[in-house]
This record gives C-alpha cells, structure tokens and sequence, in this order.
C-alpha cells in the first residue's frame, strides 16, 4: 500500500476509533471537539477544490461558509419562531430539517461562488485574491448592518436541528451524522480528482496554455471548480452553525478565509485527505498550545511560518513524499 | 439633504479617502515592485497606531507621537523585511498569504499581549480640536481639515518621490523591469527594504491620524488592509495614480452611501426600515463599485493593458 | 489542385507604431509543409498568435477548412482540428507522459465536465494517447514525470499531443529549438512523416531542417512576407539572400 494511502486509512480510523473512546469515556468536549475537526476538515476539502485542484488562491471562502452558517440561522430561526420567512410571492417558511438545510445552503452557496467567481476569474494573480477578499468581506459588513437576524450579535437556535431517525443533540449521533458527510465529500472530491475534469483542471492549473491548446477554456474550468468548491464550504458552514447553534457575522470575516486555508495548507496542497489532516492538526495546536497561553495565535503564526518557508507539503509531504504522478 | 451637511460629507469621504490612499500607496509600491501580496500591511497601520498612543501617552506631545507612528512602522517593515519577507519574493502567492497571514496572527497576539485587550486611546491635541467656519456657513473639525491637508502634502511629497528623485526612478525602473536595475548597479536589496519601509511608515502614520479618531485597538488594520485592496483593485495594481483615485472614489462612495441611501428609501418606506436598510446597502457600495470596474475594466483603473 | 487547408489573407497588427504584421497573406496545401522563415524579431510568434487565435488581428482573416474562423477561440480552433506545438514547451509538467498524451484526446474528444468515473481507465482515450506516444517514439517513457524528460523528449511530447488532437494541420512553432543534431535529425524525420496526416506550417530558424522539409518556404521580414517559393527559388531570391540569408552565410 502507497504511504499516502496507508496516512489516509490511518486518519480515517482514528477519526472514528477516538470519538468512540470519547464517548466510552463519556467525554461529551471531545467529541465536540473532533466534530469541529470534521466540519473544518469538510470546508477546507471545498476550498482544496479551486486552491488545489485549480490553483485558485480564494481569500474568500468565508463568504460561503457563511452563507451556509446563516442559511441554517435564518431557517431555524423562523421555524422556532413560527414566522414564514416569506409570503410574497410564494409562502416560504422556516425548517428544522437538517437534509433540506443542507441542499439550500449547497444551492445557495453554489450560486454565490457562481457570481463571485464569474467576476473574481476575469483576473488572476493578486488580484483574484484581494477581489475574493473583499467580497466576502462585503457579507461580512453587510450581515453586520443587517438587524432583522440579529446584526452584530448574531442568531441563536435553541435546538439542534432534525435528521430523520437520530437525536441530534446527542454528540456522538451528531458527530456520525458528520462523519457521514465527510466520507460523502471525500468520495466525491476523490472521484472528481481522476476523473475527466480533475485531469484537466489540474492541467489548467499547471499551464493554461496548454488547455486551450487542447481545445478547452481554462475560464470554464474555473469557474466550475470554484463553484463546486464554495458549495462544499457551505455545508460545512451550515453543519458549523448546527454545531454551535449559532451563528454570527464571525463567520463572514476574513480570519476564518485565513483558518481555512490554514487547513489545507497545514495538511497538504492538492492532496484529497490533506485538509483533513490540516483541520485535525489545527485542532491539536489549538488545544495544545492554547493550554500554553493565551496568546497562542503567535505559536500559529510561527508554526505556519515554519510551513510555508521549510514544509511546503505540509503534512501529507513530510510523510508521503511528493505527490506520485499516477495514471 | 441640505448643502452644507453635502459638503460636510464630501469632506469626511475625502477625508477618508486620503487615509486609504496612504495605505494603499505602500500596497501597491510594495506589489509593483517586488511583486509581494502583502496581508501584513494593516498590522504595521496597527503598530504606527500603538506607537503613536504610547508615546502620547509618556509625552504628551501628539508631534512625538506622530513621529513615533512612522518611526515605528518603518522599524517595524525592516524587521520583517529582512527577517522574512525578503525570503518571499520569488514565491508564488499563495506562500506569500499563509506567510504574510502568519505576520498577521504574529502582530495582532503580540501586540494584545503587550498592551492587553482593551483599546488604548490617542486624543486629538488641543491646538486640532474644534471646529472651523467653512464658506456656506459651515462648521467643520479642524482635525479632519488637517488630516486631509497633511495627507494631501504626503500624496504630493510621494508623487514628487516617485516622479522626481533619483530612488523615484529605481523605483519606478523595479516596477518595469527587475533585472535592469541590477544591471543599472542598483543594491536591490537596498532597495526593497527601502520601498518595505516606505510603505510601512505610511500605513503607520495613517494608523496614527485615524488612531485619534477612532480608538486605537488590535484588528484596527483589518479592514482598512481590505478597503486598501479594493482601493488597488480599482485604481489598478502598481499604479499610484490609480490608488489615489481609487481611494477618494472609495472614501466618497461609502462616506456619501452611508449618508444618502437611508434618504433615499425613506423617500418611500418607514424610517425605521429606510434607515436599515440604506445602512446595510451602503456597506455593500464599494463593493459593488469594485464590481462594476471589474466588468467594465478588469485590470482596474489605471491598470496596464 | 484542392483548395488550401489554411489560407491567411491580409492579416495586419501594430503594436504602436511597430507594424508586427504587416499585410501578410499565406495559405497551406494538404500534404505540404509550409516554412516561414525570418530573423529575430521579424513578428513569426506574433503571426502563429494571430492564426492559433491568442492575439486579436487589426484586420483581415483567417480561414481554415474553407471556412472564417477569424471570430473563433483558441480552444475553438483547436476543437476544430487545428493543433499546435509551443517554441517553450507548455506541458503539465506534474503529470506523467502519458497524462498529458491523454489530454489532448481528452480535450478533443470533450466529455471534460465528467466528474465520476477516472480518466485514466477510458479506454478509448488511453488508446489514442499510447498510439500518439507511439508514433513520436516515447512509448517506453509513458509512466514517467513529464518534469524528468529531458529536453528532447519533451519536444516530442509536445507533437504527440498534437497528434491526439486528431489534427487537420499542424503549426509548429521552432520545434527544433534547442535540440542537438541528433534530437532533430529525429524529430526530422518524425515530421517528413506527419506531413501526409495533415500539413504542417512550419516556424523554424534551423536552415538544414526546413531545407530538408520544406515544400515551400515564406520568408517574414519586419512583419511583411519578402518572397514565397520553393527551397530552390528561396535560395536564388536576391531579396532573400540580402535581408536574411546573407547573414547565414556571411
């Protein structure tokens, strides 16, 4: 078995076999905490979509792991209020449904990626990143200004929204329901990696020339990719909100863009498991170093230094090796 | 809207925009130059910012402070500059964010660690408080005139900088081509850490002037730092010219927006409802103003072709 | 005799006051391949931009197949059989050989938003990628990094992409570039070959190749096509001799 895949295996199994332990132990924080693990691991597949397959640097992927956030605020909000969301033209009303969430938040997010990145791919270099940047950042004050769900203070839901058959308030139920996904995601994503479109977005990202050389429109390929790409963020931003059963403007600001691309950059560039392993890292670091000191963004900030400048691979590279060409 | 509250408003989003333009100038000189996506630019706007309200707050003289600001930020570029930066330069962008984002985290921990989590404040000096009497009868801070007036100059110094001096023509030779001012004898270190430092003395001096307005606390760069990059977006990167223009367009759309668009709808909603939505629709304007250039002129402004 | 698979008419483009292309008109014939010639800066990369469809013309047009293409895309041209080869080569260089071979039948062939089943299992793109590799002689080096091939190979490479794209003409923009004698008297060889596939125009400032290959060879000087002719005509062309081939010789 390639060492790349004998890490995924690794990873995968000890994402299930921990929180089970936790469970065994009952240490409900732990499972939390693995949850977030899982939920950031699931935005920063999204953005490894456009940043890795692509070589799209998005500084913006909050917006759609906001969008997805607030999706489930503002649903959840009007179904525990009993307020339809709106009556005209057609009555809409709020859900506690968790898969109805999901496919809104995937559709909406999905839509939002296709507008921004329409206008962001008209450019490329730093300027795709600072327009990436800014527009979510336009959420971000837009959300802020916006009082009717909440403005600054953001949105609580009192429940855990609904699956059929589980209690989702119940962590380790919450945390399959999530661990789900990410199986799903991953899957997905990996099949999308050999699969016609990964060959040739990948291709796109190494020379575009060569694309359209070839017959096709690097733009096209963009496009998609990042399209996919924030659908991904956004359910995982919509399962983040479920997690905490809020949600605020936070989630919008650049910081988070940051957070997750600390992820992907943490576990590999380009690698399928990659953010998985990124997101568990980060998750450890904060843990670990947070108990050190208040000020552990400092120790983050180094530790990222330290990626960037001396591992670009990040983890996935230090242990597997450079990514095998395989056909 | 009455004239007078109009020309006030002009005033703040010039006012505004001037300050921008000093952030954005360092950006875009720093982008041209050495081809670097700096995102640690609004933490050494912070740092001129702290710099400035320690100082006043151990002399009590807002000149020394100001001085501090610059002082300081430049200090500070320089570190960086040749401790990490420099190791940037050839990267390919995406190293120079998770890099430069890094700095960030770096910047904004050390500095609550340093000075706690509570905004510090930098008050305005006695001689720059109140109000003067503009034609039309109106009244307006004498600070903010003098902010756009000592911004106005620096604009003017820097325009002379690049256009005029002998560093003015290295830099503007960097900006076209890279290999040629190497072939000229120029020290491209030098003059990188020259053209760091530049930019980091403006963001800081900003810092400082907004420092006495607002209050002066870790984060204070961040958005600043994206407005900058919309101000670049528009005005096209590597362009001073375009930041200036783009930063006063930025500085008058939002300072206008925020002013007109509640009137606007409370032409036909309740005022409640008007006044939020104008506000939220008003955070939106320059965003939406990026967007138009890009449809319209995607490399921006003043971009090249 | 048929009609012309390519014909450029009147093509024109500044930059400023530099004319790049100035009235060029040109055309290839099934079967032939066609050299353009012409010192450094004579605008040979800015006219090859012009027909791939990269660079916008100020005026006149391109047609291929009998038909105006001047309002296609590059991706349009190539889709539409016009396959190129790069004077730096532009590969995936992560990929492996075999990779990029089935790029290009991927890219002709369409299909590219497929996003579930692998590509590297579809049988009939594989195919034709091997029987490219094949005819270009980097069968052997199908699983290696297109990175680690050396410099020669990757030329080859270049024109077996080429071939996926099941071509109706080549434009060949100095696929000698850089090759030893022994690189080229192969690639030389490879190309006297393709000919009969489809024509080939031909950018190149190797002598001893386009005198070995050419059927009919344009000499391009400061934007403008100086003659056209066969090699032997070429050879006698007092114009030729003067502007460009003195120097050779000289």
């Amino acid at each position: 078995m390639p060492r790349e895949t004998l890490l995924n295996v690794l990873l995968m199994t000890a994402l299930l076999a921990f929180p089970l332990w936790a469970h065994l132990a009952d240490e409900p924080f732990l499972i939390t905490l693995t949850t977030r693990a899982v939920i950031f691991a699931i935005a920063g597949i999204g953005l490894n979509v456009a940043l890795g397959f692509g070589g799209l640097v998005s500084l913006g992927h909050a917006a759609f792991f906001g969008l997805g956030g607030y999706v489930m605020g503002i649903l959840a909000y009007h179904a525990q209020t009993y307020t339809p969301l709106m009556e005209v033209p057609f009555l809409i009303e709020g859900t506690k449904s968790m898969p109805v969430i999901w496919l809104v938040a995937i559709v909406l997010s999905a839509l939002a990626a296709l507008a921004i990145g329409a206008l962001s791919l008209r450019t490329s270099g730093v300027y795709f990143i600072m327009i990436t940047l800014a527009f979510a950042q336009m959420f971000y004050f837009f959300t802020l200004s916006w009082p009717t769900y909440g403005g600054e203070d953001g949105l609580s839901i009192y429940v855990r929204n609904s699956f059929p058959g589980l209690n989702t308030m119940d962590p380790i139920q919450f945390y399959g329901l999530c661990y789900g996904l990410l199986m799903l995601v991953l899957a997905f994503v990996w099949a999308l990696s050999r699969a016609p479109f990964g060959l040739m977005l990948g291709a796109a990202r190494q020379n575009e020339a060569r694309v359209a050389a070839v017959g096709q429109m690097p733009y096209a390929l963009y496009l998609t990719a990042f399209t996919i790409s924030g659908a991904i963020t956004g359910l995982a931003g919509a399962l983040f909100a479920d997690l905490n059963r809020f949600v605020s403007p936070t989630m919008f600001s650049w910081h988070t863009s940051g957070e997750i691309m600390i992820f992907v950059i943490l576990g590999g560039v380009g690698r399928v498991f990659g953010p998985v392993a990124g997101a568990v890292l980060f998750l450890l670091l904060e843990h670990i170093l947070g108990g050190l000191s208040p000020y552990w963004h400092i120790y983050l900030g180094a530790v990222l230094l330290g990626v960037v400048l001396f591992a670009r691979g990040g983890l996935y590279g230090l242990l597997a090796g450079r990514e095998v060409a395989h056909d | 809207m009455t004239l007078p509250l109009f020309i006030e408003q002009t005033l703040n989003g010039v006012q505004f925009g001037v300050m921008l333009f000093l952030m954005a100038a360092g950006l875009t000189l720093i982008f041209g130059v050495m081809g670097l996506i700096n995102l640690a630019h609004g933490a050494l706007y912070m740092v001129g910012a702290f710099a400035a309200a320690a100082t006043a707050a151990a002399t009590g003289s807002f000149i020394l402070a100001l001085a501090a600001s610059v002082v300081f930020a430049a200090f500070a570029g320089v570190l960086v500059e040749t401790l990490i930066i420099r190791r940037l330069y050839g990267r390919d962008h995406l190293d120079q964010v998770l890099a430069t984002f890094a700095l960030v985290l770096i910047f904004a921990e050390g500095t609550r660690w340093v000075f706690g989590s509570f905004p510090l404040f930098l008050d305005k000096p006695d001689w720059l408080s109140g109000t003067v009497m503009l034609p039309f009868g109106i009244e307006y801070s004498l600070y903010r005139l003098a902010i756009i007036l000592v911004g106005l100059v620096v604009a003017a110094g820097l325009f002379w900088l690049i256009g005029r001096t002998r560093v003015g023509m290295q830099i503007r030779a960097g900006e076209n081509d890279r290999e040629m001012i190497a072939a000229l004898g120029v020290n491209i270190s030098r003059l990188y850490t020259l053209v760091f430092a530049l930019g980091a003395g403006l963001a800081g001096f900003a810092g400082a002037l907004i420092g006495a307005i607002q209050s002066v606390q870790v984060g204070m760069g961040d958005s600043v730092l994206i407005l900058a990059f919309v101000v670049i977006v528009i005005g096209g990167i590597g362009s001073i010219k375009g930041a200036f223009v783009g930063a006063l367009l930025v500085g008058l759309t939002d300072t206008l927006g925020r002013q007109l668009l509640p009137m606007f709808f409370a032409l036909f909603m309740e005022p409640a409802a008007a006044t939020s939505t104008g506000a939220s629709l008003a955070s939106m304007a320059i965003y939406l103003l990026m967007a138009a250039v890009l449809i319209l002129r995607p490399k921006g402004l003043f971009g090249g072709a | 005799m048929t009609d012309p698979i390519l014909t450029v008419q009147n093509l024109n483009k500044s930059f400023g006051a530099l004319k790049a292309t100035d009235n060029v008109t040109l055309d290839l014939r099934a079967g032939e391949i066609h050299a353009l010639i012409g010192p450094n800066g004579a605008g040979k990369s800015t006219l090859i931009a012009q027909i791939t469809g990269a660079l916008p013309p100020d005026s006149g047009n391109v047609g291929f197949l009998g038909r105006d293409i001047s309002g296609l895309s590059t991706a349009e041209r190539a889709r539409a059989g016009m396959a190129r080869t790069f004077q730096i080569s532009a590969l995936a260089m992560d990929y492996t050989v075999l990779q990029n071979a089935v790029l290009g039948a991927l890219g002709a062939r369409g299909g590219v938003f497929q996003m579930l089943r692998p590509v590297m299992r579809n049988k009939a793109l594989l195919e034709t990628a091997h029987q490219a590799l094949d005819t270009v002689g980097l069968s052997d080096h199908a699983h290696k990094r297109t990175a680690d091939l050396s410099h020669g190979q990757r030329r080859q490479l270049e024109v077996a992409v080429a071939l996926t794209l099941a071509p109706k003409v080549f434009l060949m923009d100095e696929p000698m570039a850089g090759l030893g004698s022994e690189g080229s008297a192969q690639l030389i060889t490879l190309l006297d070959r393709l000919r009969h596939q489809a024509p080939i125009l031909l950018i190149e400032h190797d002598m001893d190749a386009v005198f070995a290959l050419a059927d009919r060879i344009s000499v391009l000087v400061y934007g403008q096509i100086i003659a056209t002719g066969t090699v032997d005509e070429i050879r006698a062309n007092p114009a030729v001799r003067q502007a460009y081939l003195g120097e050779e010789d000289a």
